[in-house]
């Protein structure tokens, strides 16, 4: 599906945030010189395709409590690695799980994990369970953690494009 | 962004529910925190001050619409270098000032420079990448996602 020249000033409008008002549909609107029901409608419909994944809330992790994040990293034989990272991404510790290229010959890590806890030794324990579960199928693992966020805006749109 | 955690009583058992119960989806309907504050048990007004309250504390990072560039024709990629410490500001700078870098993290290993690029059409991924090796004279590894597996947002407050 593509957008056409108003999904993409609603997206751009909505990008750091909806308006916390009672209506702020309508007054998202109200800025872009639409009707409510149309905002409403052009919303749904780049959600029901996937363009917007979801409207919604995004809890800051180390606010939470959640200060130790490393992204594990896997190298799993490719012949099981989608079964397992079904499995691994399901964990309730991993907050996001992806099949990537290797980046031969230093890099022979294929299945990357999010891990989040409270500490390093929590998350290290995590990352023996996912050990564990993917037993004689990984042949090579480590674990990267982050000493520092440098930015995070998220996606934006070019303007006019 | 806020790095470390906010004093243990500062969020009561309605603030965690909202934010559990937020993370999931926000109705796409005229009075949507009316109807989101209904199964909470508070009123409208209390979820919009509550929902104010959690982004100024910064308990919150966003709080709308959530974009998938692949779905509308464009890509994420997610990518590394191995940026020399005596560089590492420098680089840092450059590779901020892009607007498809989304997110950049530095991490703990000799590829120390994790960042992700969006972009809204999938050819420019490589055309960003080359361009930073370019101004940076450093190698740009690349990591795509061949799949994912994503079971829900689950952070639990």
């Amino acid at each position: 599906m593509s957008i056409d020249q108003t999904d993409r000033r609603l997206l751009i409008a909505t990008e750091s945030g909806l308006p916390l008002s009672p209506t702020p549909y309508a007054e998202v609107a109200a800025w872009l010189d639409l009707d409510e029901a149309e905002v409403i409608s052009r919303l749904r419909r780049m959600q029901d395709s996937g363009i917007i994944r979801r409207i919604a809330i995004a809890p800051n992790h180390y606010a939470l409590g959640l200060v130790a994040n490393g992204m594990s990293v896997w190298d799993v034989i490719d012949t099981a690695a989608e079964t397992l990272g079904e499995q691994i991404g399901a964990l309730d510790f991993v907050s996001h799980c992806y099949l990537r290229p290797r980046s031969l010959p230093d890099w022979p890590y294929n299945l990357f994990a999010m891990i989040h806890g409270p500490d390093r030794e929590t998350v290290e324990t995590y990352r023996e369970e996912i050990k564990a579960l993917l037993g004689s199928a990984c042949r090579k693992n480590d674990i990267l953690y982050s000493k520092r966020i440098l930015k995070k805006t998220g996606m934006r749109l070019k303007k006019g494009a | 962004m806020r790095r470390n955690p906010l004093p243990q009583d500062t969020l009561d058992a309605t603030d965690r529910a909202i934010l559990n119960t937020l993370q999931e989806g926000f109705p796409l309907s005229p009075r949507p925190f009316a109807e989101a504050a209904a199964p909470l048990g508070i009123s409208e007004t209390d979820l919009i001050n509550r929902i104010a309250r959690l982004r100024e504390i910064g308990a919150i990072t966003r709080f709308g619409p959530f974009m998938d560039a692949a779905a509308m024709g464009g890509a994420f990629c997610l990518c590394a270098m191995q940026v020399p410490d005596e560089r590492f500001e420098e680089v840092m700078t450059l590779v901020n000032a892009l607007p498809e870098v989304a997110h950049n993290y530095e991490r703990v290993h000799k590829l120390n420079m994790w960042f992700v690029l969006a972009c809204d059409r999938a050819d420019e991924i490589h055309e960003s990448a080359d361009r930073i090796e370019a101004l940076t004279g450093l190698t740009v590894r690349r990591f795509p996602k061949l799949k994912e597996f994503f079971i829900g947002f689950k952070v639990t407050a």
